[in-house]
């Protein structure tokens, strides 16, 4: 890049990904510097998953990697090549609401709604790894998702109203 | 929020890593988690034109015990280490550590080895390294090289790794089952990041005297450090309640205090100095006599 004339005349490198999310497998050519985030919202549309803050702190942008509950800001879609992405729009299954979205949705566990979509995906990487957790564990999971609305109780109310639900589909089920 | 063009790299191999590390120099960058590094690219306070991944191979994660010491692979992940058996029965420390660290989604990606790299002053496993003396295993085209914490962390983000160097392994010493631990932790409330955090193994005599004492202290200095001071106060002397607030008084001795617009120096000073006595005092507890 030429300093004296700043306007860049290269065109950028880019690098093939291939990443399945929701199901669907996506090939893009794209620059290195493309964080997943950006990547899932502008290049795939998928614009469920929000961007909150700089500092990876705010947890708006959680999505579900190879199963683990992560922060699609502080990742390059390079790193997800080859790998498996859920995000919110992917939990609703043939037109049913995802017990969590259900519970949300009964509980007022949202008002603008914004850090809703990463909460939600957090809730399940929680649901996931404790059935039963008690309101402390829940608070003390949501560690990486701020809410400036809420005040967080209905939040832990839906995800614990969630659990429930959930094991009683497991029983349903014969599980 | 937008970080600065570079090109990826994934080697396949540690050797091709080491060429693309001595091919590139300064210009070039491992990650790891990229829980340090990319924040840091996204505000553009780091700019590195090329990145090399390295967080898919195998052999740099892990946990094992080899000729007598714990061994961690510097690309294991913070939730790793959380969820580690065979870590929960000989330094049940790093577990507690570890389940600390940030967020759960951050666990799920950050690494022991980036974090020891980064050295950020409020990061929490320095503490540990630190009170456990662990040593860093270093390679490079030249070889192997093996750093001791207490010549690792050498101030703000800055550790004794070279720029053409790759952090591989972490080795610790494992401590006696009746050695009692503790990480306790006063988190920064939105970043997570450790205000003061002490990590602190006490062993202790069957007339109850202090046999042993490690504490190793984050987010308090220019980098973590061992309360040597402390220590000395504590060894040798009856497990009280007085004897432990007496040596927490000298916890910040010795350390450039550091503090900033949310914490003047002398409450960080005072915070230090609380939460040394408490984290002594849960590892106290914890501990169990040495049968004679």
């Amino acid at each position: 890049m030429n300093i004296q004339n700043p306007i860049i005349s290269d065109k950028p490198k880019t690098r093939a990904v291939e990443v399945t999310v929701n199901g669907q497998k996506f090939s893009r050519d794209i620059e290195p510097r493309t964080l997943l985030v950006h990547f899932i919202r502008d290049h795939l549309g998928l614009t469920g998953t929000h961007v909150g803050c700089d500092t990876s702190q705010c947890g708006a942008c959680t999505i579900s990697l190879n199963g683990a509950a992560v922060k699609s800001c502080t990742i390059f879609a390079v790193q997800a090549d080859g790998a498996d992405v859920t995000t919110i729009e992917g939990l609703a299954e043939d037109g049913r609401l995802h017990p969590l979205q259900e519970s949300f949705w009964e509980n007022h566990g949202l008002q603008c709604g914004f850090c809703t979509p990463g909460m939600i995906m957090a809730s399940r990487q929680i649901l996931d790894r404790y059935p039963d957790p008690t309101e402390e564990q829940v608070r003390h999971q949501l560690d990486g998702n701020l809410c400036r609305c809420t005040g967080y109780y209905n939040i832990v109310k839906a995800v614990m109203a969630a659990a429930k639900l959930m094991s009683q589909n497991r029983q349903g089920d014969g599980q | 929020m937008y970080p600065g063009s570079f090109e990826y790299h994934v080697p396949a191999s540690m050797q091709e890593a080491l060429e693309l590390m001595q091919a590139y120099g300064d210009d070039a960058k491992v990650m790891s988690g990229g829980h340090s590094l990319i924040p840091l690219m996204k505000m553009r306070l780091s700019q590195p034109a090329h990145l090399i991944d390295m967080s898919r191979m195998p052999e740099l994660k892990g946990i094992r015990i080899a000729e007598g010491r714990i061994e961690i692979g510097a690309f294991t992940t913070h939730r790793q280490v959380e969820t580690s058996e065979l870590l929960r029965e000989r330094l049940p420390l790093l577990n507690e550590l570890a389940a600390v660290i940030a967020d759960p989604q951050v666990r799920n990606r950050g690494t022991i080895g980036g974090s020891v790299c980064h050295a950020d002053p409020g990061a929490d496993f320095p503490a540990a390294m630190m009170a456990l003396d662990a040593e860093m295993l270093c390679v490079s085209k030249a070889g192997l090289r093996t750093v001791k914490a207490s010549e690792w962390f050498l101030g703000i983000m800055e550790s004794a790794l070279a720029p053409d160097e790759i952090l591989t392994t972490i080795r610790l010493p494992m401590q006696g089952t009746d050695v009692g631990h503790a990480y306790l932790k006063l988190p920064h409330q939105a970043s997570r990041f450790s205000v003061v955090g002490v990590a602190a193994l006490i062993g202790r005599d069957p007339d109850d005297t202090c046999a042993s004492a490690r504490i190793g202290i984050t987010g308090v200095g220019t980098t973590a450090f061992r309360a040597r001071q402390v220590e000395a106060m504590l060894v040798g002397k009856p497990l009280t309640e007085e004897a432990i607030l007496a040596a927490s008084r000298f916890a910040a001795e010795g350390c450039n205090v550091q503090g900033d617009l949310a914490t003047p120096i002398e409450q960080k000073a005072e915070l230090c100095r609380v939460m040394v006595g408490r984290a002594i005092a849960q590892a106290a507890m914890r501990s169990t006599k040495t049968s004679s």
